[in-house]
């Protein structure tokens, strides 16, 4: 007996038979895992190493280890710690809506009424919207002081107009980002909610409980698994926003919408400081990962139960 | 048509398994079939029996022992090299084909031409009355006209062994019980070897020539379905085959080698036993069948079970009755038209030589003398 | 009584629905304005609809098309690239599962919790070593390391939708790995394939961070096309929200189609 056939007959799967004369299984796997590496990991390294240095691409000669020097900038730029105060806000506050407001939607689009299907598909529509496109449209026929749709809203309730950009610039970017946002959680939560089976539901009402105690019990309970994943992804999605910012506020006035990737991407392109805006980016990667961490968790535990089906 | 051996086949997923019960799933399997024969391997889930067929399909590896078909070893022979067809509880038809490509798929791969495909195809359908269906797609078909659909894919292709993975199970009753003929008729007309993996023992009776009984990866007994029912090899089984179960009752065997004795149930063994020495004194499992038991009203009885009735059950044409005796559960198979109530204090009897007798700290059967059982 | 409140369902519904549709359709409706209508202090609901500011924005800059075709060359692309990717890892990892297929797709998913910005420097560094800043196939590769852990996780589940029993059927059929790939299982995947790459070309499609990082003018793509109107703020709303009608109406009208695959997608199968 060949001892391949031994060791391979731990397996989840049940192909060992073909095993012995199966495909070449790390050359089918390669390109892939060889491609991910290429571009994420070895960069990811690169912006550990450029960290440490001395980097400015306006001071081609002043290369040389810096050892933690970047990490001390950083953490006494007070820009850095507005743009990860920033960052958390933006990532909280759309949370807290973006969840809020998609579950009672997605209640609300579980129950049949007339033309729902089409409603809900309207509904959803923002989310296909490209961030560069929903940036101008709020800033400019939407939320412009003097002739947007919500100025003349406003005029004609009497009340006095607001130069939103100008005076609530991270509300507006709230605004925008759950407008793309609420979508995605209302299309999860609901596909959430369209999976709890009808028996259960038929079980609690038989056993006589409210309609509160039924949410509750059976529905919340049910939906915390994909409250899960909106909550960890929604994070991962916000804590990166980029192009929301670059096409209205430009992380202004003054550094009022900075979050992290923007605070990057204006110390590496236009301070051209290679080794500052690494040792940032550095930050924003161990923030990610701090939700990572728990996302991914989760991943692998749901494919362990999915390879039990 | 072939010949098929295993010897000491054994299935092992290694200490990494996480049941370590389940580690080995088959042990020492050991069975030559005659050219054509109708094998059954029954048993509990989890015995190992589907892995052993899995096994012969070459879908997993035996760990070790060697299968040889029609002499060939096969145990480094992949699946598709084996030259065995095989049809599957969930039928496994391709649903993006029709029920005439599903067929001719593996003719189609070895490259057959195609007026022979169609040929073959063709006189497989009409063999299964399912000609009408060729241009449909499996899902277009009830669960019967599937499972004909796949019958029809693995005669096609004329292999030289069949394998049934508890192929009726996902059918209704009635339609279980019609297509259990159908195959026994293809199986006489066609003559392949076919192995059949059921853990229904009623299907296992009437359709093998021989049955395996299998318990936690070992082979309990194979044997033909008569030999199966009248002499056992253990109380697993005894209890397994034939419904409703054997009745056990735990009695001592007397210094006569004969007489046998409960709480408050007699018996005397007729015929002699194997081995009945070393027993004699000693405590026996006494095995006896519900449908052997009849009422009686002679308390001198040789053989007598007392006891009160708890569960009547009416069937039409037999009357089933429960009662509770010396700790165990007693159920007889009375006449239909037996008046009895629930509550009712009973006297049951039965002839010795109905008696099976069992080895009470190792289960193992004591044989009759006279009969010669075929052992694994 | 049931009849009367999923009538009060509808309309809140459909309230809805229209807050949330709204911004779009007011851009829609601003396109098809002219200028100085669309630049109005009372807005206009009732008007003449006009294609005018469709016909200046195909012509804005080096043109709506030069974009256009950026846009979809580097979002085809990147989506073929991919899948080309995905389906042998995704197979092998499928069928052919080890000790550590487990692991891969872990650390398959976690790349993709990367924030872009954690590579944009190196990355920019070597592309402009390697002269690939401004270049399509620089783009469509990071639109292929972005989507890659996606697309491997959405083909993986759907070839392990595939019941396992009809795998093993196709190969006591005397099926080769290879006829079994091609023959059965790609055929039964294929809807699950689509929608692949329906979502793949979506995400890349929608792409903001890295088109307006690494693209100047030549392969620029719609993203960049319209963030051109961020500086000619005030000026020309018609023609602006002409151009994001262009640009975001066929990824809207593919989104409707894919809505459930994304949710697949987007939650690596945990949500189905």
């Amino acid at each position: 007996m060949s001892n391949d056939a031994v060791a391979n007959a731990g397996d989840t799967a049940s192909h060992q038979g073909a095993k012995r004369h199966g495909p070449p299984v790390k050359r089918l796997m390669a390109p892939a895992v060889l491609f991910l590496m290429v571009w994420m990991i070895v960069p990811l390294a690169m912006t550990v190493y450029y960290a440490f240095e001395n980097y400015n691409l306006m001071m081609p000669t002043m290369r040389g280890f810096a050892g933690l020097g970047n990490f001390e900038i950083l953490l006494t730029d007070g820009t850095f710690w507005a743009a990860l105060g920033h960052t958390l806000t933006l990532v909280m506050a759309c949370l807290a809506i973006t969840v809020s407001l998609g579950l009672v939607l997605a209640l609300l689009f579980n129950k049949t009424f007339l033309g729902r299907g089409v409603a809900r598909t309207l509904a959803i529509s923002p989310f296909f919207v490209m961030p560069v496109v929903t940036g101008l449209l709020f800033k400019n026929m939407l939320l412009h002081p003097v002739y947007g749709i919500v100025s003349w809203a406003m005029r004609t309730l009497g009340f006095e107009p607001i130069d939103w950009f100008a005076h609530y610039p991270m509300f507006s970017v709230i605004l925008m980002i759950s407008w793309e946002w609420t979508p995605f959680a209302l299309l999860i939560l609901l596909t959430g909610l369209q999976s709890l089976p009808e028996d259960q539901i038929e079980a609690v009402r038989l056993d006589g409980a409210s309609r509160l105690q039924e949410f509750r019990h059976i529905v919340i309970p049910h939906l915390g698994q994909v409250l899960y994943v909106v909550v960890m992804l929604e994070s991962i999605f916000f804590l990166t926003s980029f192009a929301e910012i670059y096409a209205t506020t430009s992380g202004g006035p003054g550094t009022a919408t900075t979050n992290l990737p923007y605070y990057i991407y204006q110390n590496a392109f236009f301070q051209y400081d290679i080794g500052l805006s690494s040792a940032a980016a550095i930050a924003a990667v161990i923030l990610a990962n701090i939700f990572a961490f728990f996302l991914i968790r989760f991943v692998a535990g749901n494919l362990n139960a999915g390879g039990q089906r | 048509m072939a010949v098929v051996e295993l010897k000491g086949v054994a299935k092992n997923y290694g200490g990494a398994h996480k049941n370590a019960k389940a580690a080995n799933a088959v042990e020492n399997f050991n069975l030559t079939t005659r050219d054509g024969e109708f094998i059954v391997l029954v048993g509990p889930s989890g015995c190992g029996k589907s892995t052993t067929m899995r096994m012969i399909a070459g879908l997993e590896a035996n760990t070790d022992g060697e299968i040889r078909i029609d002499g060939r070893d096969v145990s480094q022979v992949a699946a598709r090299d084996r030259d065995i067809a095989m049809v599957f509880q969930s039928y496994a038809l391709y649903p993006h084909m029709t029920v005439y490509d599903n067929m001719a798929f593996a003719l189609s791969l070895k490259k057959v031409p195609k007026p022979e495909i169609e040929q073959r195809v063709n006189d497989a359908a009409s063999i299964l009355d399912i000609t009408h269906l060729l241009d449909r797609k499996p899902r277009a078909l009830s669960g019967g006209q599937r499972q004909r659909v796949a019958l029809g894919r693995a005669i096609v292709r004329d292999p030289q062994v069949f394998l049934m993975d508890e192929p009726l199970s996902n059918l209704d009753a009635m339609l279980r019980v019609d297509m259990r003929a159908e195959i026994i008729k293809l199986h006489r007309k066609l003559g392949v070897t076919t192995f059949y993996v059921t853990h229904d023992q009623t299907e296992a009776m009437t359709m093998g020539e021989r049955i395996v009984v299998m318990r936690d990866g070992h082979i309990q007994q194979i044997d033909t379905p008569n030999a199966l029912y009248h002499a056992p090899n253990n109380v697993f089984v005894a209890g397994f085959i034939g419904t409703p179960s054997m009745n056990f009752l735990k009695m001592t065997l007397g210094g006569d080698g004969k007489t046998l004795t409960g709480q408050t149930a007699r018996m005397v063994a007729s015929s002699e036993r194997q081995s009945i020495e070393a027993h004699k004194g000693r405590d026996l499992m006494v095995g006896v069948r519900p449908e052997h038991l009849v009422l009686t009203t002679d308390e001198a009885a040789a053989n007598l079970i007392k006891g009160e009735i708890d569960v009547v059950e009416p069937l039409g044409s037999v009357t089933m009755v429960q009662l509770e005796v010396d700790g165990h559960r007693i159920t007889a198979q009375l006449e239909g038209d037996t008046s009895v109530r629930m509550g009712d204090a009973i006297m049951l009897t039965c002839d010795s030589a109905r008696l099976h007798l069992f080895d009470a700290e190792t289960e193992q059967a004591l044989p009759r003398h006279e009969h010669r059982t075929e052992t694994a | 009584m049931e009849q009367k409140s999923s009538l009060g369902l509808a309309v809140i519904g459909w309230l809805v629905a229209i807050v949330m549709f709204f911004p779009i359709l007011w851009m829609v409706l601003t396109a098809l304005k002219t200028e100085q209508s669309a630049f109005s202090m009372v807005p206009e609901f009732v008007f003449t609809p006009t294609l005018e500011s469709f016909k200046t924005a195909l012509s804005q800059n080096a043109g709506y098309w030069h974009y256009a075709f950026n846009s979809l060359f580097t979002s085809v692309m990147s989506t073929l690239i991919g899948l080309a990717l995905a389906i042998p890892a995704a197979y092998a990892m499928a069928f052919y599962p080890s000790k550590r297929t487990d692991f891969t797709l872990v650390w398959m998913v976690s790349t993709k919790f990367i924030p872009a910005v954690g590579v944009l420097i190196p990355i920019f560094l070597v592309y402009k070593t390697l002269g690939l800043i401004d270049n399509n196939w620089g783009l469509i590769a990071l639109f292929v390391g972005m989507n890659l852990p996606i697309m491997v996780w959405m083909v993986y589940s759907y070839f392990k939708d595939v019941p396992k029993d009809i795998v093993e059927a196709a190969e006591i059929d005397g099926a080769s790995t290879l006829a079994t790939m091609f023959r059965v299982i790609l055929p039964l995947a294929l809807p699950g394939l689509a929608s692949t790459g329906l979502l793949a070309l979506i995400l890349a499609w929608n792409e903001s961070f890295w088109s307006l990082t690494m693209a100047d003018h030549n392969a620029a793509t719609l993203a960049a096309f319209i963030a051109s109107f961020k500086s000619a703020e005030g000026l020309f709303w018609a023609k602006m929200s002409a151009a994001s009608v262009m640009t975001v109406a066929p990824i809207i009208v593919l989104g409707w189609f894919a809505q459930k695959q994304m949710v697949r997608g987007l939650t690596f199968g945990a949500v189905k």
